[in-house]
């Protein structure tokens, strides 16, 4: 449903966005990670035609943003970030309003906002006048929007920002759902959210696409991903260093293969030391990896990463 | 046509959401009551005809129109509602028409509530009401003209008080264009081609003829063009921001 193509965005002599190309396909949920600053809102306002790109393509549904702008944008329902909306009209005026650009009638108006207030939760406030409400039910007001027209591609930009942990939970299962039956792409910063909702990330780093899979991919991008940690009574260090790298933590050990492939190997390996040795093993666990030390190790500054 | 309206109902309704709408309203028929019958002397003129209400207006409209303009896009770029606002199907011109349509129906029933100067007038003496149907025709087009550029400034910035004064300043220059005091301090170093045409660039040259019945093309074309113009800088200031 969303093809980028080589995108660029220049702002005077700043790269925000230097080549990034992707696709997103319908019953997809595209987590886009990135430090702030990026290019993650940058690449969004491009697929949402606010921004023209400076350079490459985007297409969603097959129409081309800059050529055929209006035919993109009826498809896309779009959270800016920071969910932006009117002050000075109520819940029920600012949705109302929305349809009417969406160039609903009526009575599709009067579905619609039904429907989105059951999904967002907003009968309570329907009446209040936005500026009055607070930033989770301003946030909920604006995803509403988004969702109006029922469209076929979502772009969300931080739909959990500035939410409690109940409602980014809310949010979340909300994403998920909707991943089902539309192409969805969202950002964020908060690492759990990838796990929880998407069927695949990028992180982007200085403009950059810079890793590209599964969450379950990206976790084996971590330098621990396939170590196996055990702890067992009697283990000793020297024996465990022939299988592998080991490394100390409080009571347990941690011991690296030397292929991330061949975990299970190593796994069988450490029981059969174990058993031969007269071990009694308590835990012993494969590290999947942490997605937050790949996410630090790929888009830190080289002179931090240096350092340490 | 539809979205137009959309966004100019939208754009209508915030005026009166918030106390902007009666604060103008007030202040603007306070204001025109004062200058048309204590400072331009109604009563003492002796003749029946509103001269003295519309001989003003470009001085009211000075602060008065930008005041109604300044916000509609800057206050969007502010609160980046405009991000909202243009994601939407629909074209940049369409966005700007809608806005400026419905500042210029809110300026055109703030003209309207003045008609007790009309009531006044007749009731008084036997005015020619053709000759004031004109005047608000001119006073019309002429907000329109403010507007439009207040529109334009408004587009430049996100700062209300600055889209204010450019704006002010902008329009002051329409009108000092061909405000005689100038044209006759001009008149003494300039020739007098040159001097005809700066006033020709001018709103007063242009307002003349509405305030004496006569609705010339060549005024109508100005105000007209004037409109056409701002919007389309407008446009292309809009266009220009997200260019990067």
């Amino acid at each position: 449903m969303i093809r980028i193509d080589n995108l660029v965005k220049t702002f005077g002599a700043k790269r925000a966005v230097d080549g990034v190309s992707f696709s997103v396909e319908r019953g997809e949920v595209l987590g886009f990670l990135g430090p702030n600053g990026a290019g993650k809102s940058t690449t969004m306002r491009m697929i949402t035609g606010f921004y023209p790109p400076s350079a490459g393509k985007v297409t969603v549904g097959g129409h081309d943003v800059t050529e055929s702008p209006l035919e993109a944008k009826r498809l896309i329902g779009y959270l800016p970030e920071n969910a932006a909306s009117y002050p000075d009209m109520t819940v029920r005026g600012f949705l109302e309003f929305c349809a009417e650009m969406r160039g609903m009638d009526a009575p599709a108006r009067k579905k619609a906002l039904a429907r989105v207030v059951e999904r967002c939760f907003l009968e309570s406030v329907l009446d209040q006048s936005i500026d009055t409400l607070s930033k989770g039910y301003k946030h909920r007001t604006c995803l509403a929007q988004a969702l109006i027209h029922d469209p076929e591609v979502l772009v969300l930009d931080e739909p959990t920002d500035g939410l409690d942990p109940n409602q980014k939970h809310e949010v979340r299962n909300l994403i998920r759902e909707l991943g089902r039956t539309k192409a969805v792409v969202f950002s964020t910063h908060i690492l759990e959210e990838v796990d929880a909702a998407c069927s695949r990330a990028i992180i982007i780093d200085r403009g950059r696409i810079v890793a590209n899979g599964t969450p379950d991919e990206l976790r084996s991008l971590s330098d621990v991903a396939g170590a196996v940690t055990l702890h067992a009574q009697g283990a000793s260090e020297e024996k465990l260093a022939t299988l592998g790298r080991v490394e100390k933590l409080n009571g347990s050990f941690r011991v690296y293969p030397a292929d991330k492939a061949a975990s299970a190997e190593l796994t069988r390996a450490i029981v059969a030391l174990a058993d031969r040795e007269g071990w009694k093993l308590d835990a012993l666990r494969t590290e999947e990896g942490h997605l937050d030390e790949v996410f630090r190790r790929i888009t830190l500054p080289d002179t931090v990463k240096r350092n340490g | 046509m539809n979205l137009v309206w959309t966004i100019a109902k939208r754009e209508l309704g915030g005026y009166f959401t918030s106390p902007v709408a009666y604060v103008f309203l007030v202040i603007f028929l306070l204001l025109a009551g004062f200058f048309t019958f204590t400072a331009g002397a109604f009563f003492e003129r002796g003749e029946a005809g509103l001269a003295a209400f519309f001989a003003w207006h470009p001085w009211l409209y000075l602060i008065l129109v930008p005041a109604v303009g300044m916000r509609l896009w800057s206050e969007e770029r502010r609160a980046g509602t405009i991000e909202l606002l243009l994601t939407m199907p629909v074209t940049t011109a369409q966005a700007i028409i809608g806005k400026f349509l419905a500042s210029w129906l809110f300026l055109a029933l703030a003209l309207a509530l003045t008609f007790p100067v009309i009531i006044t007038a007749n009731v008084l003496g036997d005015p020619d009401n053709g000759v004031i149907f004109t005047g608000y025709i001119g006073s019309l087009l002429l907000a329109g003209a403010y507007l439009a550029i207040s529109c334009m400034t408004s587009a430049m910035t996100r700062n209300q008080v600055v889209a204010f004064i450019l704006s002010v300043v902008l329009c002051l220059f329409l009108i000092l264009a061909g405000f005689s005091p100038v044209t006759d301090l001009m008149v003494r170093w300039a020739s007098p081609a040159f001097v005809d045409t700066v006033a020709a660039f001018s709103v007063m040259t242009h307002f003349d003829g509405f305030q004496k019945g006569v609705i010339d093309s060549r005024d109508l074309l100005f105000f007209l063009s004037v409109i056409g113009f701002a919007l389309f800088a407008t446009g292309a200031i809009i266009r220009g921001h997200r260019a990067g």
